[in-house]
């Protein structure tokens, strides 16, 4: 979401192209608002309003049902940032970007060097590994919840492989869970980043490897100097998806623990759902909001002022 | 289907339309053939049979005696309908015109904000006839809803495995509960089926010790001023984590539903890997749902070997020992839903469908006069329990609302996670309503 307002706010501010004549500018300019408006209006009606609506909101105490009549000032964002429960899911989702960074990223680099050889049924597994970012979020989630239940099919699994005795509560141990939810969502999400890091190295000149090879590099000098290098722009733009899926991080743990058992896997958004919407403070809940997306934005901003700007540059940054 | 319930399903129709031809000619005097068409959109919890078909088999029945009515009926999941599809549809002002009411709190909040129907002049004659129970649909002397069941909980038993760890009768004091838990353990049986990730079913086990702990009179200061001041609040924390420590529930249950699948904890007894849930006298249901979906057998019924007793009482303590915990379903209609809302109400409460309720075994049917249509042994055991109850206390949860009931909710379940003490439970509370 966050990525996408940036992306389109800068298209549209980039303005009509410069072309000689006056009348023409202004054909130029009323064709290219034309094609502009109707995204423009969807992106109004469905990004900016609500954004606005909710930072309104979350001046109220209000339950959701009738007209907004208490306004509490900035007492909604006070009692948040107060809650030690907010800021522990504040915690969940920066431990998960912290994860997601140290120990998908290495592994799609690895397995995405590894199909980018020739190597048998290259094809089948390239297939197989995206197969799990398919699936939907929910569906992924259910399943894993079924496979992980207290004497569920893994704990069978695990039996019959020879592991007897109690096993993990793979759910149900607070101390366990958060490893458990990363797993999951490392298992779905390790597809995606492979596919993009293949795409990449799809991207980097065959004539390089030719030179190197007629230098004699060997295949860890070719890997090392030239293929992770060359890649690197990708493997930002993933970073950058990645943390910004973090933070957002909501269908998953939903249906997987609730962000239970107690609050062991809250996230922002779950934290915004379950004291927003289930207790009827939607005031609160739209602090919380409010919040969640001050701090995507932050990250995001910050991230292509100093992480992307070489990749973008002249991309949506206007040569600067 | 099988041969009876298409019989029933034949039947019924019949019987219907002649209660219905009763009530439809006083009220529409004469204009019946041309009125308008309308729609009817009811959302109900009902989502497992026997409910299912029997909320279907009403609308089909009103639908036919009121040509120009059709009814849309949509059973969805209880915690989806509650927390957010009727919340959602309310605020948007449509989608909904006669919907899920569980009275108390969250009615409260509803009919304050201009959304539900007052149909007190059209259901005087229901009213007087249900009794004291509809007053958790009633505020400030005005009817918004009328329930179609009320009953208590307690806990659903396997007779067959409380034989087989050779306990006699059913606990009456929380010692003897104990001792029980104590015997199945011994006899390598899990003893109690908890469904906390869920969240409310654990939260009921801290309600039972309130109700046990506290004096009615406690109880029902707390329910409109929101004063948990009294120990006893914290007592029931204090009973109930030594109650945990006992660990008598089922492994993993912080992770473990209530009702969805052969792992959930109605699940567990129903399978018989578990001796006992506490939960509402829709368990039964609930757990031949279960047997259904799991065995893939159409005609799966609920387990026969269920027996069913209240929480049992503490001695010493300020509680009445026969108080028992419960509640209701009911509809109430939308402000903006058409007339004939009010007309598919009193169907719904009409001697008739609420017979069918209680033969169908899916709950106890409000109406007296219905009372002797329960046959279901497991629903005539409920009752037994209703009648020698010497107070009843509408769920907690419903009482306080959802904003009170909430906190007391996650404070109950960071309880039994170890993450909070007896005292943060209340603490919670108390903040919680400070928010209102």
């Amino acid at each position: 979401m966050t990525s996408s307002a940036i992306a389109t706010g800068s298209a549209v501010s980039a303005g009509p192209v410069r072309v000689p004549g006056k009348r023409r500018d202004w054909r130029g300019g009323l064709m290219l608002w034309g094609f502009a408006a109707p995204a423009l209006a969807v992106f109004i009606a469905f990004v900016l309003v609500p954004v606005a609506l909710a930072a309104v909101y979350s001046f109220f105490n209000w339950n959701g049902l009738g007209p907004l009549v208490r306004f509490i000032g900035v007492d909604n964002y006070v009692r948040a940032l107060t809650d030690p429960k907010f800021l522990e899911a504040i915690g969940h989702n920066l431990l998960i970007v912290v994860l997601s960074l140290a120990i998908q990223g290495p592994i799609a680099v690895g397995v995405a060097l590894l199909l980018n050889r020739r190597i048998r049924f290259r094809g089948l597994i390239r297939t197989l590994v995206f197969v799990p970012y398919v699936l939907s979020e929910v569906i992924a989630a259910l399943a894993f919840k079924l496979l992980l239940q207290p004497d569920g099919p893994l704990d069978g699994w695990l039996s019959a492989l020879g592991i007897h005795g109690d096993k993990p509560l793979w759910l149900a141990d607070q101390g366990l869970v958060m490893w458990t939810l990363f797993f999951v969502l490392s298992w779905k999400y390790l597809g995606f980043a492979i596919l993009l890091m293949l795409a990449g190295l799809q991207a980097i000149p065959e004539e390089l490897y030719e030179a190197a090879a007629l230098d004699g590099a060997s295949w860890w000098q070719i890997q090392r100097s030239i293929t992770i290098p060359l890649l690197m722009p990708t493997v930002r733009i993933w970073a950058f998806l990645s943390m910004i899926g973090s933070l957002q991080l909501f269908d998953m743990v939903w249906v997987l623990t609730g962000g239970g058992p107690v609050t062991a896997t809250t996230t922002m958004a779950t934290y915004m759902v379950q004291y927003g919407f289930q207790r009827n403070q939607l005031g609160f809940g739209s602090a919380v909001a409010v919040i969640l997306f001050v701090v995507s934005l932050v990250f995001a901003l910050l991230y292509q002022r100093f992480v992307l700007r070489r990749d973008l540059a002249g991309a949506i940054t206007r040569g600067a | 289907m099988n041969r009876t319930r298409m019989l029933a399903a034949l039947a019924a129709p019949a019987a219907a339309a002649l209660a219905l031809a009763g009530c439809s000619s006083g009220g529409s005097s004469g204009g019946g053939d041309t009125a308008a068409p309308v729609t009817i959109t009811w959302w109900h919890n009902g989502n497992a049979d026997p409910l299912k078909s029997l909320w279907q088999d009403v609308a089909d029945e009103f639908m036919a005696a009121h040509p120009n009515v059709t009814v849309k009926v949509e059973a969805y999941q209880n915690e989806d309908l509650q927390r957010t599809l009727i919340p959602n549809a309310l605020r948007s002002g449509g989608g909904v015109d006669l919907f899920q009411a569980w009275g108390g709190g969250e009615l409260k909040d509803q009919v304050a904000a201009g959304y539900v129907m007052d149909i007190t002049d059209q259901v005087q004659d229901e009213v007087e006839a249900i009794g004291p129970t509809v007053s958790g649909w009633q505020l400030d002397g005005r009817t918004y809803g009328l329930p179609f069941d009320y009953s208590i909980e307690g806990f659903w038993y396997n007779k067959d495995l409380f034989a087989q760890a050779g306990i006699n009768g059913t606990p009456k004091t929380l010692d003897e509960l104990n001792a029980d838990i104590q015997k199945l353990k011994d006899a390598g049986i899990t003893p109690i089926a908890l469904g906390a990730g869920d969240k409310w079913p654990a939260g009921h086990y801290w309600y039972n010790f309130v109700l046990k702990d506290c004096s009615v009179d406690t109880l029902k200061a707390a329910q409109s001023s929101f004063d948990f001041s009294d120990d006893c609040f914290v007592q029931a924390g204090e009973d109930l984590q030594a109650f945990i420590a006992t660990n008598p529930f089922n492994d993993g249950y912080l992770s473990t539903s209530a009702q969805q699948g052969a792992g959930s904890s109605a699940g567990l007894v129903a399978t018989g890997k578990a001796a006992m849930e506490l939960m509402g006298a829709w368990d039964p249901g609930v757990m031949g749902g279960i047997l259904k979906d799991a065995a893939a057998q159409a005609d799966a019924t609920p387990p026969s070997f269920l027996g069913w007793f209240n929480f049992p009482g503490i001695p010493g303590s300020k509680g009445d020992p026969t108080a028992a915990l419960g509640g209701g379903d009911g509809f109430a209609c939308a402000a903006w839903a058409p007339p004939e809302c009010v007309d598919l109400l009193k169907y719904i409460d009409s001697p008739d469908v609420q017979k069918r309720l209680g033969e169908s075994g899916a709950g106890l049917p409000v109406l007296p006069e219905a009372a002797s249509s329960i046959t279901d042994p497991n629903m005539q055991q409920v009752l037994d329990g209703l009648h020698s109850a010497g107070y009843v206390q509408l769920w907690l949860d419903t009482t306080y609302g959802p904003t009170v009931g909430g906190a007391m909710n996650d404070g109950i379940v960071a309880l039994f996670g170890g993450n909070a003490t007896p005292e943060d439970i209340v603490k919670g509370m108390q903040d919680a309503a400070a928010t209102l």
